[in-house]
């Protein structure tokens, strides 16, 4: 069987993240909650976080979605606890230039979000991989504006 | 009907995608388009592009009736009345929304019942939302059946005098069901009131005559028809129509403009206000003669063959769940266990299959069926049980491919 290209996409370390999820659940008395949709698909997720002085304390996800929308997700938690929202937001930065095909400064301590980068060959699938950073940019940006 | 000569009519068909022959199983979301149908819009532009319905001159003339024929072919098609019965908008979508703006303001008021299924397209559920949020009205839903069918005393038990309008999809893009239009058509009659159908899946597929149905109102898309994106028809009992304010007033659509007050032109061309699609009219028109040339009657032979061909091969897949009739229209939703739809597509599409994967703009349906999404394999005139075989060893492989461990 030809499935080359979809071993660049679903690589076994996505493939963990999706049926072993981290972080999966809600905080329940988290200071900042988000929901997100991708309406053309059906895939939603909901972050809870858990800040204190800027800091990402705890983050929790829960969602329906695709291997790589909740990979994805699983993989942000792990990256951004305990980093300072300002440091979260600009790996969802990097994380975009990637799936851009751009030149991006992912570091190892950042977890295993880089493993991802295949998905940029999948144009239709880009999203999926997104839709956890643009949840996490929108709910700090709501609560940045209260 | 022999679907490989038929093949050799579609450009787009002869290519390789990621490396493999393309197997085309998207139509119930845009078909594709012959070469006479792309050579009639490109000979328009070519050689008589003008506007329509003004001036004199030779080349106006000839659009003008290019656009007009077209209207009397769809007329012909459908079996309607009267060619000004037909009024040519954007697509389905448009023409229910000219329905529930025009027609529903003017019949529905507060307490007054408005019966839909939840089988419906978005399509054909948020427009009556949007009426029944505007008069006070109450949507009222005929449940359906485990399969996803509906009860013939299902339908009686839910349309009552207190309905005004029944609004209810042909075919199910969904599900396959094919409803039986004419039942329910006669049962909401009987009660008072008036039915309005979209036909998006069915015009493509199998021979449709309005008045047989006895429907009030019809809408179908150009572009699920082996025709160009941008057009769409709705027929309308011309008594009704006749009523009916416009939605969308300016050019064309006047017959006398003073500056305070004007008057509207006659029908069809009262609700087609501005420069109408005369490119995609022509289109429609050569899609029409392509699908009369095959017979509505041998196509859907054709697809009844392909679809019960794949029911039963997909059926020896282990983990494969399919929603909808038995009895069913072109097309197959289903779900394989423990793969999530769109990495199921994106898997086919690595083998050059097209699929369609998510909710198919059926949300209400989506949450019926309790799930969050769903792939649909849909088919038409060019495909072919081979594709089908590979389609079916393509799906093999991708449960193997997932149930690895990673």
């Amino acid at each position: 069987m030809n499935f080359n290209n979809l071993d660049q996409l679903y690589r076994s370390v996505i493939m963990d993240h999706y049926k072993n999820p981290r972080n999966k659940g809600v905080i329940e008395d988290g200071t900042l909650t988000v929901d997100m949709n991708n309406p053309t698909c059906g895939d939603r997720i909901r972050l809870t976080l858990n800040v204190v002085d800027d800091v990402v304390e705890d983050v929790k996800f829960e969602g329906e979605g695709c291997s790589i929308s909740m990979a994805s997700a699983s993989m942000m938690t792990e990256a951004i606890t305990g980093q300072k929202l300002e440091k979260a937001l600009s790996m969802g930065d990097e994380f975009s230039n990637m799936m851009l095909g751009e030149d991006y400064d992912i570091t190892d301590d950042m977890g295993d979000i880089e493993a991802l980068a295949g998905v940029n060959q999948f144009p239709a699938r880009i999203k999926c991989a997104t839709l956890t950073w643009k949840a996490l940019e929108k709910g700090v940006r709501e609560s940045a504006s209260e | 009907m022999n679907a490989i000569d038929i093949r050799k009519d579609f450009p787009i068909l002869d290519q390789k995608v990621n490396g493999k022959d393309l197997i085309y199983f998207d139509t119930s979301a845009t078909s594709q388009t012959p070469a006479k149908v792309i050579d009639a819009m490109n000979d328009y532009y070519r050689e008589y592009n003008s506007n329509v319905h003004r001036g004199v001159h030779t080349l106006g003339t000839k659009a003008t009736d290019g656009y007009e024929q077209a209207r009397m072919k769809v007329k012909n098609f459908i079996n309607a009345k009267r060619y000004e019965e037909i009024v040519f908008t954007r697509g389905t979508t448009a023409a229910i929304n000219l329905v529930a703006r025009s027609f529903g303001d003017m019949i529905v008021g507060e307490g007054d019942e408005i019966v839909v299924t939840e089988m419906e397209h978005h399509a054909n559920i948020v427009p009556w939302q949007q009426l029944a949020r505007r008069t006070g009205a109450e949507l009222v839903f005929i449940p359906m059946e485990a399969d996803g069918t509906l009860k013939p005393e299902s339908v009686e038990a839910v349309i009552s005098e207190r309905t005004k309008i029944v609004a209810i999809t042909h075919v199910s893009n969904v599900l396959g069901t094919i409803n039986d239009i004419r039942a329910i058509a006669e049962t909401a009659h009987r009660n008072g009131a008036y039915i309005s159908v979209d036909g998006a899946q069915a015009v493509p597929h199998m021979s449709v005559d309005v008045q047989d149905l006895d429907v009030d109102f019809y809408a179908f898309s150009g572009h699920k028809m082996l025709g160009p994106t941008g057009i769409g028809v709705l027929y309308g009992k011309s008594g009704l129509l006749d009523k009916m304010e416009p939605i969308e007033y300016g050019g064309d659509m006047i017959d006398f403009v003073d500056l305070r007050e004007s008057t509207w032109t006659d029908l069809p061309v009262k609700f087609e206000a501005g420069t109408p699609m005369i490119a995609e009219a022509i289109g429609l028109s050569a899609a029409i003669d392509y699908i009369t040339e095959i017979g509505p009657d041998a196509i859907l032979d054709h697809e009844q063959e392909l679809v019960n061909y794949a029911y039963a091969r997909m059926s020896e897949v282990e983990g494969i769940e399919i929603y909808g009739p038995k009895e069913r229209a072109g097309l197959i939703t289903f779900n394989m266990e423990d793969v999530h739809p769109h990495d199921l597509a994106t898997a086919l599409d690595t083998e050059g299959i097209a699929v369609r994967a998510g909710h198919h703009c059926a949300q209400p349906l989506m949450k019926w069926l309790d799930v969050s999404s769903t792939a649909r394999a849909s088919f038409y005139v060019y495909n072919t049980k081979e594709e089908i075989d590979g389609f079916i060893e393509s799906l093999k492989r991708t449960k193997e491919f997932f149930s690895y461990e990673f």
